[in-house]
């Protein structure tokens, strides 16, 4: 054991971490140590991961241990559940929504509490993005729910006349939801409402990273909803670890790229599918035919008003023209103050930085030789209360820090270009992001945007708002992600659309059976090409 | 094209570049590429029936039933419907987010890699081909090595008929393989086994690519006892069909086993044998009508299965075997021990293991102790069965007195669940499955609620919650002033 553990940490250290780990798991394959190699493994593969982005909490030691053989145990049980059928009910998946809106309306105080204590999150902030946005979904769920488990009639064509088809959902089994921290209750109970809509068993692993969400999570869900089909598991990495090790038949999960890879790569082993929901830069681009008054507002409440920054859709950066930059700054100063105050520092109405490592981090971005002197707004920061005020960066070099990696949090750099059609070159130069937002009026403009632009989603003239309509899919593409969810999409997601064809015994063309004769063939063409004439002439066997 | 070093850099570069470009989104390059495919099929034909038959020993009108006609109608069936995939569809708005619209716009994914397989080299290479080109996608298709004409048959064809720089073939076996995954790609389809969909997966998970996983199983059919005469001629056909007569029962949907009650089997087996006859004579071999064995490897791993103590003895018909011709007759085992290897793996070969249960709603709970194959069959005039296989059993598909058919309806989903795959094709799945569907929302500035920013107060977070709820007449109450108080 101790030569594995060498040769992952002497890898550890080399750059390509998550390679080279995938590698060392080839490897492992030729000892009979593959279990607990891999173990180990992708403990320290994911212990990396969470290092090098989040500190670990000191104090978040479990008291029991919840290894690899309770993961395990806990699985068994969800399949005994999952296989009893009790899940697949339309009875049970409804009970399941409607004590899940029970829990929301009882819990309010101490859900605005706990995200509070985690986050600092203004109670508006917290009813508005989390607790209303689960409530519609579950509304909504339970609404079409009958609609949604209905088979879909497929139509059929000549090749299988007669018959008769459909598409039947199902659900998939057990599946495995781990969420984030910035929208702690958002981000675990909306997936879960959709592996519950869809009839699976399912387990959340909330982040410890949020951790009085974590553990009012593990409470609630504990007391309303049905324990022998829905678990809550708290924990960090090692936790996370022993649960990846195990076979899902979906695992849904929301956070950064290099954990995503590391979840990729665990669930490649049992070929199990996954929705990665991830982030980027999100861009905004601004024209400057625009409402400046709404469109600085709007702005302004999508980066600062969103958990300051902290989440997946919040804005990353500016993109405009070099001409119109000082009126938008102007607006965005302006706005800042009406919606903030003259001492934003001491706003109750915006979060705190989510942890010390990502004030550390965000610190880093804006301490950079490269961009501090670019600062024309706010970069106040105070460490004992972590938070960071609103700041604006105005052109910061490319290769600057701030310019490379996501920024999630209150820092907003803007880059000016010559032509506002040179923001499409600029964002498309870069990794695709969770969303990309365009401000103008100019109708060609938005139709270059919409047709050039690869993101998740695409607002024009809005920041965030596509997170709040159900009817569109929520999810990232490239870098950002793959899979979406939200309304009939959550359902799908956990589903597997089956197939169903009902063939009769009457109307068999001989055709296709054996033995093959040249007649079969040109009837086997005609009836490919779709030609009367010619099935005919096949059929009375003339050539 | 030919793999000559292991650094496909330069390809993949210029199909980069090419996507870039914006060519392939183009309409008109998508509908000339699909025309391309249907030239190619119509005047490289006997190429395709040549290359069939030499790696495979297809007969030519099994290999334009399976392979050439299918791909042509599917081809004839995207052609026709691209249009209305390529448009963007309109979605539903709440009044939250009024006044404003929203859409999903369709949108290829950029570069993407399809790696198939031997048994239909041309079927399972060109079937998800035509939903990459129809996405808009820039391609690299990677055949098998195991069928190695079909392999440069294909290469050659489309360096004639498709647009080389943004659809490339590359050949080779494994280490090709592997290389090419070093590099990123937007999205790979695999259709394959299970032990190589895990290196794809795993080579993905670097760049988070998405995948979709075409692998198969085991098959089960559940034939009950069906009274018509006419009925079960017709079932016997079909069933026959089902496990010989797609590539020598070496195809993912072939039928693996049959599920069937002890006091009808030997009333199947008769009628198995006497229509194994029917179709393809006394000596099967001589009639050209079932595919071999595609190689030696394959051969001694279907002898092997036979081999197997307890297993030989299970064999009711056929089990000879010529392996200077690689060709296995079309064999029937009767109840082979279940622990026995070929109760374990997918078989995929002309062995045809049926196994007897008391009464037939046990099969139910004999598929589901089972690994969620990529097809369940169902010869059943029973409504009741087909209710309770379609509820309780989860597979791929389902289809009911028929076999292998459901891969030619362009309406179905074709994809496994489970330990047969994920991801879907066919049709427009095909088209989706190559595509990201953006969700765009455009916003006007004409109504814009103060309650949606910061400073917070006690009012606005009234009106949210009214807003939220859809309850629009305490919105409008609220906004007046009439309303304040929290509920």
């Amino acid at each position: 054991m101790e030569v594995l553990y060498d040769a992952c940490w002497s890898m550890i250290k080399s750059k390509d971490v998550i390679c080279d780990l995938s590698i060392t798991h080839r490897h492992h394959r030729s000892f009979s140590l593959q279990t607990h190699a891999s173990i180990c493994s992708l403990q320290i593969e994911l212990a990396i991961a969470l290092m090098a982005s989040e500190e670990q909490l000191k104090n978040s030691t479990a008291p029991e241990v919840f290894d690899a053989e309770a993961a395990s145990c806990l699985i068994k049980e969800l399949r005994g559940t999952f296989v009893s059928g009790k899940t697949k009910s339309y009875e049970w998946r409804s009970s399941q929504l409607k004590s899940l809106l029970k829990m929301l309306e009882d819990s309010d105080k101490q859900i605005c509490d706990a995200l509070f204590s985690d986050l600092s999150k203004p109670e508006m902030e917290a009813y508005i993005h989390e607790i209303a946005m689960i409530k519609n979904s579950c509304k909504s769920a339970l609404k079409q729910l009958k609609d949604w488990m209905k088979p879909e009639k497929a139509k059929t064509n000549l090749g299988t006349f007669p018959s008769s088809a459909e598409i039947v959902p199902e659900p998939l089994g057990v599946v495995l939801v781990i969420s984030a921290w910035n929208y702690p209750l958002l981000l675990s109970v909306d997936p879960v409402i959709g592996a519950i809509a869809a009839g699976n068993s399912v387990v959340l692993k909330p982040s410890e990273l949020a951790p009085a969400m974590s553990s009012l999570l593990a409470k609630l869900l504990g007391k309303y909803l049905d324990n022998s089909a829905i678990k809550v598991v708290e924990g960090a990495v090692p936790e996370t670890s022993a649960l990846l090790e195990q076979k899902w038949d979906k695992i849904f999960y929301t956070g950064n790229g290099r954990v995503a890879r590391i979840v990729m790569a665990a669930a490649a082993k049992n070929l199990t599918p996954v929705v990665l929901e991830l982030g980027g830069k999100s861009p905004i681009l601004v024209d400057s035919n625009i409402d400046l008054a709404v469109t600085g507002k709007r702005i302004v409440a999508g980066k600062w008003g969103l958990n300051n920054g902290q989440a997946c859709v919040a804005p990353d950066y500016i993109i405009t023209t070099k001409q119109y930059a000082p009126v938008l700054i102007e607006s965005l100063k302006h706005n800042l103050v009406k919606f903030f105050g003259e001492d934003p520092m001491n706003s109750p109405d915006m979060s705190r930085v989510g942890h010390a490592n990502h004030f550390a981090r965000l610190k880093r971005q804006l301490d950079d030789d490269k961009v501090s002197g670019k600062i024309i707004h706010g970069g106040q920061a105070d460490k004992s209360s972590q938070k960071i005020a609103p700041t604006i960066v105005l052109d910061a070099p490319e290769d600057s820090l701030i310019m490379n990696e996501e920024i999630f949090g209150p820092l907003l750099p803007i880059v000016t270009v010559e032509k506002i059609e040179d923001g499409i070159e600029f964002i498309n130069s870069r990794p695709k992001p969770l969303a990309a937002y365009l401000f103008t009026n100019n109708k060609q403009l938005k139709e270059e945007f919409v047709s050039n632009v690869s993101a998740g989603g695409i607002v024009i003239n809005d920041v965030g708002l596509h997170l709040m309509l159900d009817t569109l899919p929520f999810g990232g593409v490239g870098d950002s992600g793959m899979g979406s969810y939200h309304g009939k999409f959550s359902f799908d997601s956990f589903s597997h659309k089956k197939a169903v064809l009902y063939r009769g015994f009457l109307g068999d063309a001989p055709v296709r059976y054996p033995p093959y004769t040249p007649g079969k063939l040109r009837l086997l063409k005609a009836l490919v090409d779709g030609s009367l004439l010619g099935i005919i002439r096949a059929l009375f066997g003339f050539s | 094209m030919e793999a000559t070093g292991c650094d496909f850099e330069g390809e993949l570069k210029e199909l980069r570049k090419v996507f870039n470009s914006g060519k392939t989104r183009e309409a008109s390059w998508r509908r000339s590429q699909l025309q391309g495919i249907l030239s190619l099929f119509k005047e490289r034909e006997s190429d395709i029936f040549k290359a069939l038959n030499q790696d495979l020993g297809k007969h030519h009108v099994e290999a334009y039933r399976d392979e050439i006609g299918t791909v042509i109608k599917s081809t004839y069936y995207a052609l026709g419907n691209l249009k209305k995939w390529m448009s963007s569809k309109r979605a539903k708005l709440t009044l939250a987010s009024f006044p404003s619209s929203a859409k999903l716009v369709p949108e290829p994914l950029g570069v993407v890699l399809i790696i198939s397989s031997w048994n239909f080299p041309f079927g399972l290479s060109f079937e998800p081909l035509i939903g990459a080109i129809s996405a808009g996608n820039a391609v690299i298709l990677k055949p098998s090595e195991l069928a190695p004409t079909c392999s440069s048959v294909l290469a050659n064809v489309i360096r004639d008929y498709l647009d080389n720089s943004a659809i490339k073939v590359i050949e080779g076996g494994p280490h090709v393989g592997e290389s090419l995954l070093r590099h990123r790609f937007d999205k790979i389809f695999f259709t394959g086994g299970a032990r190589v969909g895990e290196t794809v997966l795993t080579a993905a998970a670097k760049f988070l690519t998405p995948v979709t996983l075409e692998l198969g199983g085991k098959c089960p059919a559940v034939v009950d006892s069906i009274s018509s005469s006419w009925d079960r001629k017709i079932a016997m056909k079909r069933i026959i069909w089902g496990k010989y007569g797609a590539c020598g029962g070496q195809a993912c949907i072939a039928i693996d086993y049959i599920l069937t009650e002890k006091k009808f089997a030997p009333i199947l087996v008769e009628m198995l044998q006497k229509y194994i006859k029917k179709s393809f004579g006394d000596n099967p071999m001589e009639s050209h009508s079932i595919a071999r064995i595609v190689n030696k490897k394959h051969f001694s791993r279907l002898k092997g299965l036979l081999e197997e103590p307890g297993v030989e003895s299970s064999i009711v018909f056929g089990g000879k075997s010529d392996e200077e011709n690689l060709f296995i007759e079309p064999t029937i085992l009767l109840d082979p021990p279940l622990d026995a290897l070929i109760m374990k793996e997918e078989i995929f070969g002309p062995l045809l293991p049926i196994i007897t249960v008391e009464s037939i709603e046990e099969s139910v709970e004999f598929i589901r102790a089972r690994p969620k194959p990529l097809a369940v069959y169902g010869f059943t005039n029973n409504e009741n069965l087909q209710k309770k296989m379609i509820s309780e059993t989860s597979s791929g598909s389902i289809t009911f007195n028929d076999a292998i058919i459901q891969y030619v309806a362009d309406t179905l989903p074709f994809g496994g669940v489970g330990g047969s795959g994920f991801g879907r094709y066919h049709g427009k799945f095909s088209f989706e499955n190559f595509s990201h569907q953006k969700a765009v929302m455009v916003r006007g500035y004409l109504v814009d609620f103060g309650f949606r920013y910061p400073p917070w107060n006690n009012k606005k977070l009234q009106l949210l919650k009214s807003g939220l709820r859809h309850d629009y007449v305490s919105l409008v109450l609220v906004k007046l002033g009439l309303k304040s108080k929290r509920d």
